[in-house]
């Protein structure tokens, strides 16, 4: 938070914006690629029924996933150290606020697992439901038959 | 530098910085309190946006960004304009904390003009970007009919095609796996069917389905009712009453148009399906958190607005320490572009 002149304070900030503007344009193209909007055929579509991305370039799409989110934290390191001058505060401060932050990490891979459990969770019962219904009406089936020979017998 | 400031905090304080004589961490204490409270701010937004993608995990299907957001105010719905109107809005919250920066550093140079224009900067561009919030809430609240448990937005889980009015399928209206639609309501088909139909109000009402998909239904019947070019709300023309209309089914005013699959040897199925509704989290996550980084900003924009009021008045001038509270507000302004950061990220990138 040094006392720059207001040249210097002026440059300062110009690079700041232009950075963050460029970062933003980039993430967007990179954004609109992936779902192929840019005209180009980004060679993989998603797959609804496996809940996967297929095609020969699905491994591309993990690449724009973490370049979208690289740059994510890329734009908040950037604000936080030169836009709010953590780089001037003493370690103490620096780390009493962003070591907290490192519980997002496990609490981002546990939850988004949870996540995912519960919709292969509601597969199955799906599933298994389609296998019993089917199974209740040939049961049932079977009862119509008996009844209709029954009655035939008399 | 960093301990100039605290040595004119401690030469005001009476008992010295804090009244232990030493600030702990050398910083101030209301600068300190402030980084907390965003710290426990981060949490907060943290845990919605790790719902948001835990919900998102838990659902086969989730909208697709780039088509909820790709209107933009003052074009016409039918040109596609995927994630245009956000990026713009992150400019807008991107240079006003540019401005932001300006307005510390000119307190940091005791220059109260500096900090009182800077600041109005920021005011402004802060009420610019909860103006782009408020039309894109009101398109999709008022247009699309969206709302907190219902969501319009659909994905197909399969290929497949559109059927005619005679149940038979229509070859043209083919859509991929993965393809997004959007359930219109029934005043929003009439509208979008207005415009096609060339009675005028082409204008913003008009809203096209993926690759322009919304045909107008029953043409001649529309033709005879609504003739003079001009609608009237309450009256419901009789291809909108609830009912099954044969290429699509009105249920709860809604307009929910069907479909067969095709598999992969390209066969059509037997079975006819109707679009359902997407999943329903999708609307209560998106005007949680947005609403909450909204209301976020509203209240920076008082706060700012207060304390640039207090700086033209030379209250902040007469505490000769560099406009301290200028820069607090300034740590709470970045904080909330900051926060847009991931909320742009999860929202409308990924």
């Amino acid at each position: 938070m040094g006392h720059l002149s207001k040249e210097e304070g002026i440059k300062a900030v110009k690079k700041g914006l232009v950075l963050l503007a460029v970062i933003t344009l980039i993430e967007v193209l990179v954004s609109l690629f992936g779902k192929g909007h840019l005209g180009i055929d980004p060679g993989f579509s998603f797959d609804v029924n496996l809940g996967l991305y297929e095609g020969p370039f699905a491994p591309l799409l993990i690449v724009v996933g973490l370049l979208l989110i690289g740059l994510s934290l890329y734009k908040a390191y950037y604000i936080v150290y030169k836009f709010m001058h953590m780089a001037d505060e003493v370690k103490g401060l620096r780390m009493s606020v962003i070591l907290p932050m490192l519980l997002f990490v496990w609490a981002i891979i546990a939850f988004f697992q949870e996540g995912k459990s519960w919709k292969d969770r509601r597969d199955v019962i799906l599933e298994k439901n389609k296998i019993e219904s089917s199974e209740v009406v040939s049961k049932d089936a079977v009862k119509e038959e008996a009844v209709l020979e029954h009655g035939a017998e008399h | 530098m960093a301990t100039d400031t605290v040595k004119e905090h401690v030469e005001q304080s009476e008992g010295g910085a804090w009244d232990g004589g030493k600030a702990p961490m050398k910083a101030s204490y209301g600068k300190l309190m402030m980084w907390y409270f965003l710290l426990s701010d981060a949490f907060t937004f943290t845990g919605f946006l790790i719902a948001y993608g835990t919900l998102r995990f838990s659902s086969p299907t989730w909208p697709v960004p780039d088509f909820v957001f790709k209107t933009f105010p003052f074009v016409d719905a039918s040109n596609e304009l995927p994630l245009i109107f956000v990026t713009v809005m992150s400019f807008v919250l991107i240079i006003s904390s540019g401005t932001m920066v300006r307005a510390v550093q000119e307190g940091h140079r005791e220059n109260q003009k500096g900090v009182v224009f800077w600041m109005l900067m920021t005011i402004i561009g802060g009420a610019a970007f909860l103006g782009c919030q408020a039309w894109e809430w009101s398109n999709l609240i008022g247009t699309e009919k969206m709302t907190v448990t219902r969501n319009p937005f659909g994905t197909h889980t399969h290929a497949g095609a559109y059927l005619n009015d005679d149940g038979s399928i229509n070859d043209e209206e083919t859509f991929e796996l993965g393809g997004s639609y959007l359930i219109h309501s029934v005043e929003h088909a009439m509208h979008a069917h207005h415009g096609e139909g060339g009675h005028g109000d082409g204008g913003n009402a008009h809203e096209g389905h993926e690759e322009g998909h919304d045909e107008a239904h029953h043409d001649e019947a529309h033709h005879d009712d609504h003739g003079h070019g001009h609608h009237d709300a309450h009256v419901i023309p009789a291809e909108y009453q609830d009912g099954d209309h044969g290429s699509y089914v009105v249920k709860d005013g809604f307009v929910h148009r069907k479909f067969k699959i095709m598999d992969e040897a390209g066969n059509y199925s037997d079975d006819t399906y109707t679009e359902a509704f997407g999943p329903k989290a999708f609307g209560a996550l998106f005007f949680a958190i947005t609403g909450f980084h909204g209301f976020h900003v509203f209240s920076g924009v008082l706060f700012l607005f207060i304390i640039m009021v207090n700086a033209a008045s030379g209250q902040y001038a007469a505490r000769k320490n560099g406009y301290e509270m200028v820069e607090k507000i300034g740590l709470y302004w970045h904080f909330v572009d900051l926060v847009w950061v991931f909320v742009f990220l999860a929202f409308y990138l990924l």
